[in-house]
């Protein structure tokens, strides 16, 4: 039951064939068996999943007419707030805060009916790619345990991989939903900024986060897209324009005289020979369906990495200003006597972990009077030439394809010392989040000399996201002609039950 | 060694700046949905959003952004086409989120100015204050130190924070430096933010109470030699809370300032604030050193991009100017200078204008406002707006007396009965059974009935002696209960007496 994907679940779910409590609770044992060795979650909400589920069973046996995914699983990022259920962000600062409020985005799932079972591990505060700065240890990459499921939204990924839920939320700040994807051989969305409420989504970097749906086939995440999008009058960016039709788009995957254009900046030196071999082969089972591959060239991607290393810092050092000790979360040196601000001191001292730290203070450097133009003013600046060189590629081409990142999934701890190597893994990702436009990734195969999962990435323009579902299911249809099975069918059997 | 006023202004020349804060009277905070209601229990008027729960997110109250474009246009300022919010970061247990919500390098309004007329030593003048830039911004909650001797967090045991009025919707009014007053300055200061009020009051965006905290001023002043370029080192006075103050705070700052200048000393650069038992100011922060506030704009909200012809809406819907209205008025009633001051002072000018409007004589409706019923105000130490009478109950009570079914004396139990909840003028009356007593039979009663008792007086009366008359007719009035029509049992009296008037 756990094996299939979402869109038959649902098919399931429709026909009676099973019930949402059954499927909830098939779920909810295979995280018994197998989250020991993933980690995945965070935190389980096995009675709040069942009685979802039973109630959604309910108004199914009186015929109400229900979503498409009513009665599905999901697993749900840590980073988003859900009333009365922890929401910790993988931080010690936020132990033990159960949110008074729902997320619009969990608000949307609850009007959809689909069924949560609990929050996924995460880098603390989603800052990192590997899921290694979660206070509460790290994800293990069901594809090979002693690897990283990616990050920062590694438990989102990694449950979809080890069949612990169908269906994901993830965000993505610089490629906290697509890179996971990659390393997992599963598909993850970022929609077009605005896409998708931030409304309780707890902020890193409010000018690039996003949420979108993580899923282990495209036309499943469609239908989570199509289900958590819409305009938000909490959400003072949210674009109030009609939701772009993905669902449609991952139906027809038609690429017939669409136009691909491959950037020229993102491939090449520094991509894994074997991530290289599936990102050509992919281009080639594109132009077999009838899209046309062109090359463009986007000169200033080279300064993404720089300035985005200045804008989510900048901006993190001020949305994190609010852990203070006062209202909520963790209270460290609370004596006699303490003055507020040797609490909020020491709170902060042993809340945040290190690599949050780190971006507290190059942002706290990069806003200060002096700094700023040279640091956050040159950085927007950069920022502007992204989004022009985007609009120019987009002029010769319908999408924009590269690699979803330049390696398969390393090792835990390989890179846990160095952090420029570990911010170079999302070297292709970030300009996405930059711009703000939309970003998929799904599986492209396996890398030869690992046999691990590759991702390849479509980037679509502000508001166009379906273009990105129509060649996303082009591929995965032509793919899975291929291997004649999902590709997750390769990956390690874990628990016993297939 | 002290230094007279005089003195100081024979050798220095005061510069101010004055920047003002109002609190909007929307009925929802800047950035949510929560009420803003004054004096609710604590922590009673907070939600997600300003209480900076993690991922709650601000949205722009547009209600607070046509008052703030309101304002500046009232100030004649340019209105910005795009405008932007930006964050002031820094840490403080009673600001939630530890950074403001505020405007910095682009602010809705800018570049206009007021012009206050002040009575100088040549007569009335015109100073003419400009305005640098109005902007919009949150206020933070409120802390209180609680066990410490002051009141102020050093020394205090702990301290409670109140979230309510975290997120009240501010505009700041920061005046461009205004040199060129002279010993007027204090003046000028309080005619400034007097003229401002009036102007945020007519235009109905604020309450505009100095002593709730609804519109504060902090003062800056530095002196220079007369005749020198340079500007001198500035303090800013906190904490001013009513008019008088405004004058008090400058004036002493000024004193405070010569006497450190002409001692060889300087001026440090800080916050001070305004003690208004002793008018003196103490020290506060020092701003030496710049703080770093770290400002970068808001990522979580949109720029703000009024549509030109919303914003000429707004302007031609903008009221009369209160000094033009002032004039206008003074002019149509024939009122001296200073009765119409008095009326400003007594901040009754609306409720007169009311009632006349509403068909009643002018000098009777300033006389029940600035009279009695100011006095019942004092009396009960509220503000005469917080009284539960209005400009129609005036107005009704004027036109009862004028009818001759009320005298001066029982419209005064009526007003005291409005006031104090018993309805309207009518029903008062009916209530109370208040009735001028025009029988001549019960009238004649007690005539002759007080000139038994008294007789002595009576027969003065009968002599010709007339003022003793008076203690007659107040004698009579006791007795029917001051319902009797004075005039008419005067007339009554006399004839009685054989001392009819011609």
């Amino acid at each position: 039951m756990i094996r299939s994907n979402a869109t038959e679940m649902a098919a399931k779910l429709a026909t009676g064939e099973i019930t949402s409590v059954a499927l909830t609770q098939a779920h909810l044992d295979r995280i018994s068996a197998v989250d020991a060795d993933v980690h995945a979650f965070l935190h389980i909400d096995t009675e709040g999943a069942l009685a979802q589920a039973a109630a959604i069973d309910a108004k199914r046996a009186k015929g109400e007419k229900l979503s498409p995914l009513a009665g599905v699983p999901l697993a749900l990022k840590d980073v988003m707030a859900q009333k009365g259920i922890p929401t910790t962000c993988g931080s010690k600062i936020l132990e033990g805060w159960r949110p008074p409020y729902d997320s619009t985005v969990v608000a949307n799932l609850k009007k959809n009916d689909i069924v949560i079972l609990g929050k996924t591990n995460m880098d603390e505060f989603a800052m990192g790619s590997s899921t290694e700065n979660s206070a509460y240890g790290p994800t293990h990459n069901p594809w090979d345990l002693s690897r990283i499921p990616g990050g920062s939204g590694g438990g989102s990924s990694a449950a979809l991989a080890a069949f612990e839920a169908p269906l994901a939320i993830g965000t993505d700040t610089g490629g906290s939903i697509r890179q996971p994807a990659a390393v997992t051989g599963t598909v993850g969305v970022k929609p077009t900024y605005g896409g998708v409420s931030r409304y309780g989504l707890v902020a890193f970097s409010s000018s690039l986060d996003q949420a979108g749906p993580c899923a282990r086939t495209v036309l499943d995440a469609a239908l989570l897209h199509e289900a958590i999008s819409g305009h938000d009058p909490k959400d003072a960016t949210s674009i109030n324009a009609p939701v772009p039709q993905v669902v449609n788009a991952a139906k027809s995957g038609d690429v017939k005289g669409m136009k691909i254009g491959v950037v020229k900046e993102l491939n090449g030196d520094g991509y894994q020979a074997g991530v290289r071999a599936r990102f050509e082969e992919s281009l080639e089972l594109l132009a077999k369906a009838g899209a046309e591959i062109v090359e463009v060239s986007a000169p200033n991607f080279e300064y993404a990495l720089a300035a985005y290393y200045l804008i989510a810092p900048s901006e993190c050092s001020s949305n994190l200003a609010r852990f203070d000790a006062m209202r909520y979360g963790l209270r460290v040196g609370d004596v006699d006597g303490a003055s507020a601000e040797s609490v909020m001191n020491l709170t902060r001292e042993v809340g945040f972990g290190k690599e949050v730290k780190r971006r507290i203070i190059l942002g706290t450097y990069a806003l200060s009077s002096g700094y700023y133009d040279a640091y956050y003013g040159s950085a927007q600046k950069v920022r502007t030439l992204i989004t022009q060189d985007f609009i120019r590629a987009f002029e010769k081409a319908d999408v924009l394809v590269s690699p979803t990142c330049p390696t398969t999934a390393f090792k835990i701890g390989e890179k846990a010392n160095d952090p420029l190597a570990m911010y170079l893994n999302d070297i292709a990702t970030i300009p996405v989040n930059m711009a703000g436009i939309g970003g998929m990734s799904l599986p492209s195969g396996l890398a030869d000399e690992d046999g691990l999962p590759v991702g390849f990435q479509i980037m679509s323009p502000v508001m166009k996201d379906e273009r990105m579902y129509l060649v996303g299911a082009a591929l995965e249809a032509a793919l899975l002609s291929k291997w004649g099975a999902p590709l997750l069918d390769k990956a390690p059997i874990m628990g016993g039950a297939r | 060694m002290t230094l007279s006023y005089d003195e100081v202004v024979a050798k220095y020349e005061p510069v101010l700046g004055l920047e003002v804060h109002v609190e909007l009277n929307t009925n929802s905070k800047m950035f949510c949905g929560c009420s803003t209601i004054f004096g609710a229990e604590p922590n009673t008027q907070t939600c997600p959003v300003c209480l900076a729960l993690p991922g709650a997110l601000p949205v722009v109250n547009e209600k607070a952004i046509e008052s703030t474009i309101k304002i500046g246009l009232a100030l004649n300022c340019s209105i910005a086409p795009f405008s932007r919010f930006a964050r002031k970061n820094y840490f403080y247990p009673d600001m939630p989120k530890n950074f403001q919500i505020s405007q910095y390098d682009e602010p809705i309004c800018v570049d206009g100015y007021v012009d206050v007329e002040i009575e100088t030593d040549e007569g009335p003048k015109t100073f003419r204050v400009e305005v640098e830039r109005v902007h919009m911004e949150e206020d933070t909650g409120k802390s209180l130190h609680v066990g410490g001797a002051t009141g102020r967090i050093h020394g205090a045991e702990y301290s409670l924070l109140d979230y309510n009025r975290a997120g009240i919707p501010l505009v700041e009014i920061v005046t461009k430096i205004v040199p060129g007053t002279g010993k007027y300055a204090p003046e000028v200061a309080k005619a400034y933010v007097a003229e401002l009020r009036d102007i945020l009051r007519s235009l109905g965006v604020s309450d505009v109470k100095m002593e709730q905290g609804s519109l504060r001023c902090d003062a800056n002043v530095s002196l220079r030699l007369i005749g020198a370029e340079k500007l001198g080192t500035r303090s800013e006075t906190k904490n001013v809370n009513s008019l008088r103050s405004v004058e008090r705070a400058i004036r002493g700052e000024m004193i405070r300032h010569a006497e450190l200048l002409n001692a060889g000393g300087r001026v440090v650069q800080e916050t001070r604030h305004f003690q208004e038992d002793t008018g003196l100011t103490r020290s506060g922060r020092s701003k030496e050193q710049a703080e770093d506030y770290r400002y970068f704009p808001e990522p979580d909200l949109v720029p703000v991009a009024p549509d030109a012809a919303w914003i000429e809406t707004l302007r031609a819907a903008l009221p009369e100017r209160p000094s033009i209205r002032r004039k206008r008025l003074q002019e149509a009633w024939a009122v001296a200078d200073k009765e119409m001051a008095a009326m400003i002072n007594a901040d009754v000018l609306d409720s007169v204008e009311a009632t006349v409007l509403l068909g009643a004589d002018p000098t009777k409706s300033r006389t029940w406002w600035l009279g009695e019923i100011s006095r019942i105000a004092n009396e009960k130490d509220v503000a005469l707006a917080d009284l539960s009478i209005t400009a129609a109950d005036v107005a009704e009570i004027v036109a009862l007396v004028n009818a001759g079914e009320l005298t001066d004396k029982l419209a005064r139990q009526v007003v005291e009965g409005v006031i104090a909840g018993e309805g309207k003028p009518s029903e008062v009356v009916a209530k109370r059974g208040i009735k001028v007593v025009n029988d001549d039979g019960a009238l004649m009663a007690a005539i002759e009935k007080v000139c038994t008792e008294q007789a002595e007086t009576a027969e003065k009366v009968r002599n010709g002696h007339l003022p003793a008359a008076g203690a007659l007719i107040g004698a009579v009035m006791k007795e029917t209960k001051g319902q009797a029509d004075a005039a008419k049992v005067r007339t009554l009296l006399l004839t009685h007496l054989g001392q009819a008037e011609g």
